[in-house]
């Protein structure tokens, strides 16, 4: 087990890439802590499985370098990492049983007999496929050959980290709770590094101590769930994390004051001046309807069970906010936003105020 | 619920029948006609029961040439089969070598059999023919027209180059229709080269493998045209195979009631060992499913 850095890191297919377009993967300095749990998040396309690929040795990176610990494995074969990875599709050995298949990685490592017995025994508990070990894997449910396709990935208690490239997809839900329930508990009792890769939020936030978001072949973010929610740090986290996603107004902001359409807003914080477009965020769970402030054109509301969503617009613009049980619609509707919850972007990137204003 | 029954359809097999029965049927039952009758030509026949069976049955110059032909295809399946793989994998995956060394390799399958023959009876001449000619001049004693053992070097040679492509190319298929993610997950499981042949190449050439095989072997055992080219099934009766045997029996001494109780049997040798060979190998499949 060790850190895992990634130095002046960039990936490009291409054999020759020109513009910054080239890239799936844009130059990236990161550093993954040993025994984190994280979760990469992002949506299709966007360079996690790149990322992946390059982190086991699938995929050598165009520039830049990769180390386990203070070791460099840039160019080290994915066999000498002592890696685990597990694919988005099933990958199973046909011609072998289950048993065989959860014992392959082991005895490729010279592994005791008896010692193989004992964890195969212990991962397919974990799996829950005791009953199958003497079964072929040909055979088998997609659901049941990602699993042994899980376990192989958990087989080995060594490993330098184990990757995930949304390894649940073909699972079915009720066993996808039960799974990822499984992977951190195992994560918390043997303390490997685990990435785990995918672009659904909840699994990301439920996984992970830290996600890690990517837009474009770029992180944008790397930080606890809280951090994502309350400040994020690009647009696109706004926007991608939470249901629905930050409102943002594209906005004038001097001050501790943003002008949005000629209305003031107050913000929580002092800000330099900005350059290129500036947006203000605000999450729709910080947004409160009244009859004061800044009005807005109710489109419809949404019930989702715990709450309901209303869909508004506000100076042209789309607003979503979080309504209270119960809570009716003011016959002229106004917002406000929590002063302190909002979030200042130029050019997409989140700016940090200067000091502390008003409403903080 | 009863299932309506509706016999009609047969009809629509009709056609089908009428034009194999006119194809193969009919010409296969003067063969079966020949068997068991005797003739002196002017349609005149006479009734001559399994006698010519039995003559086949015990004629050693039959026996002769269904060793040579087992021995034939044995050895060209023992070469071909495993050279076909080995080519398969080491053949490019894609881009411009991958389409070059595809047509490469398709092409000895486009040529006529008797241009392969001639092909191989110049080659390997030690007057004028570069195989042989520079065999000679390296002082190597090679002669496929007098030597036995030189003709049958020549003759599986010449078949290999023929018809290892085949085995190649249906190999290679079937290699391409793995996903990559097969080879990474190898990869990621420490596997060892050998590993990733047993465990991942292999299972899944196995259907397409046993195409090439039965193909191979029904080929191989009616081989004909090649090597009655290159050595007309000499020197004496070394690469008389068995089809070279019946020709020569048929045409050449007119012999058509033994040659027709030949042929049968050997039609019936074919269909009973490829019938053998699907059977074994479909059933190790099934029961790896279970």
């Amino acid at each position: 087990m060790s850190r895992i850095t990634l130095s002046n890191l960039a990936h490009s297919y291409l054999p020759q890439p020109k513009s910054d377009a080239d890239f799936a993967l844009k130059e990236m300095d990161h550093v993954w802590d040993d025994g984190g749990a994280y979760a990469l998040l992002g949506a299709s396309g966007c360079g996690k499985t790149t990322l992946l690929n390059i982190i086991s040795g699938l995929v050598r990176p165009s520039q830049g370098r990769v180390l386990f610990g203070d070791r460099d494995v840039t160019d080290a074969e994915t066999t000498e990492r002592n890696i685990a990875q597990v694919f988005q599709f099933p990958v199973v050995y046909d011609t072998m049983t289950v048993r065989q298949n959860l014992a392959f990685p082991l005895r490729n490592r010279g592994m005791d007999p008896a010692y193989i017995a004992r964890r195969i025994e212990q991962i397919a508990a974990m799996i829950g496929m005791e009953a199958m070990l003497d079964k072929k894997a040909r055979g088998l449910t997609a659901d049941a050959k990602q699993k042994i396709s899980l376990g192989r990935g958990m087989v080995r208690e060594d490993v330098n980290a184990i990757l995930f490239d949304e390894p649940l997809t073909v699972i079915d839900p009720h066993m996808k709770w039960e799974l990822r329930t499984q992977l951190k508990s195992l994560h918390r009792e043997f303390g490997h590094t685990m990435i785990y890769v995918t672009h659904d939020q909840t699994e990301a936030l439920t996984f992970a101590d830290k996600v890690v978001v990517m837009h474009e072949g770029r992180v944008v973010q790397m930080g606890t769930p809280e951090e994502l929610f309350e400040t994020p740090a690009h647009t696109f986290v706004g926007y991608f994390i939470g249901s629905p996603g930050m409102n943002l107004f594209d906005a004038e902001v001097s001050g501790a004051e943003a002008r949005l359409g000629g209305v003031s807003v107050p913000l929580g914080a002092v800000y330099g001046p900005t350059s290129g477009r500036t947006q203000i965020g605000i999450r729709p769970e910080y947004v409160t309807l009244s009859d004061q402030g800044l009005p807005v054109t109710v489109k419809r509301v949404e019930d989702v069970g715990r709450h309901r969503i209303l869909r508004a617009e506000l100076g042209g613009q789309p607003l979503n906010a979080i309504l209270g049980e119960g809570m009716a619609i003011p016959a002229d509707p106004r917002v406000t936003f929590a002063p302190a919850r909002v979030n200042v972007y130029a050019n997409d990137w989140r700016i940090a105020p200067q000091a502390a204003g008003r409403g903080a | 619920m009863d299932k309506t029954q509706n016999n009609k359809a047969w009809f629509l097999v009709l056609p089908v029948l009428v034009l194999v029965a006119f194809s193969a049927v009919l010409p296969l039952m003067t063969v079966v006609n020949y068997a068991f009758n005797d003739t002196f030509g002017n349609n005149e026949f006479f009734w001559a029961g399994l006698e010519w069976f039995e003559d086949m049955v015990t004629s050693d110059r039959l026996h002769d040439a269904l060793g040579r032909q087992i021995l034939f295809s044995a050895i060209i399946l023992t070469i071909q089969v495993p050279l076909g793989i080995f080519i398969a994998l080491n053949m490019p995956k894609k881009g411009f070598w991958a389409s070059l060394v595809l047509i490469l390799m398709a092409l000895p399958l486009l040529i006529p059999f008797n241009v392969v023959g001639t092909i191989w009876q110049i080659f390997g001449r030690v007057d004028i023919g570069l195989l042989g000619h520079t065999l000679a001049a390296l002082g190597i004693d090679y002669n496929y027209t007098n030597d036995p053992i030189d003709a049958w070097i020549t003759v599986v040679v010449m078949d290999v180059w023929h018809w290892t492509s085949l085995v190649a190319l249906l190999c290679y298929a079937g290699l391409q229709s793995i996903p990559q993610a097969y080879y990474q997950a190898a990869k990621i499981d420490q596997a060892t080269r050998w590993s990733v042949f047993r465990y991942i190449e292999l299972p899944k050439m196995k259907g397409v493998l046993l195409i090439a095989v039965l193909l191979r072997f029904m080929d191989s055992f009616m081989i004909y045209t090649e090597p009655f080219v290159v050595t007309g099934g000499g020197p004496g009766n070394s690469t008389t195979f068995l089809s070279i045997d019946l020709a020569k029996m048929a045409t050449g001494q007119f012999d058509l009631g033994p040659a027709a109780a030949f042929s049968l049997m050997y039609f019936c040798v074919i269909l009973l060992i490829s019938w053998v060979f699907y059977t074994v190998m479909t059933n190790l499949d099934r029961e790896e499913n279970r």
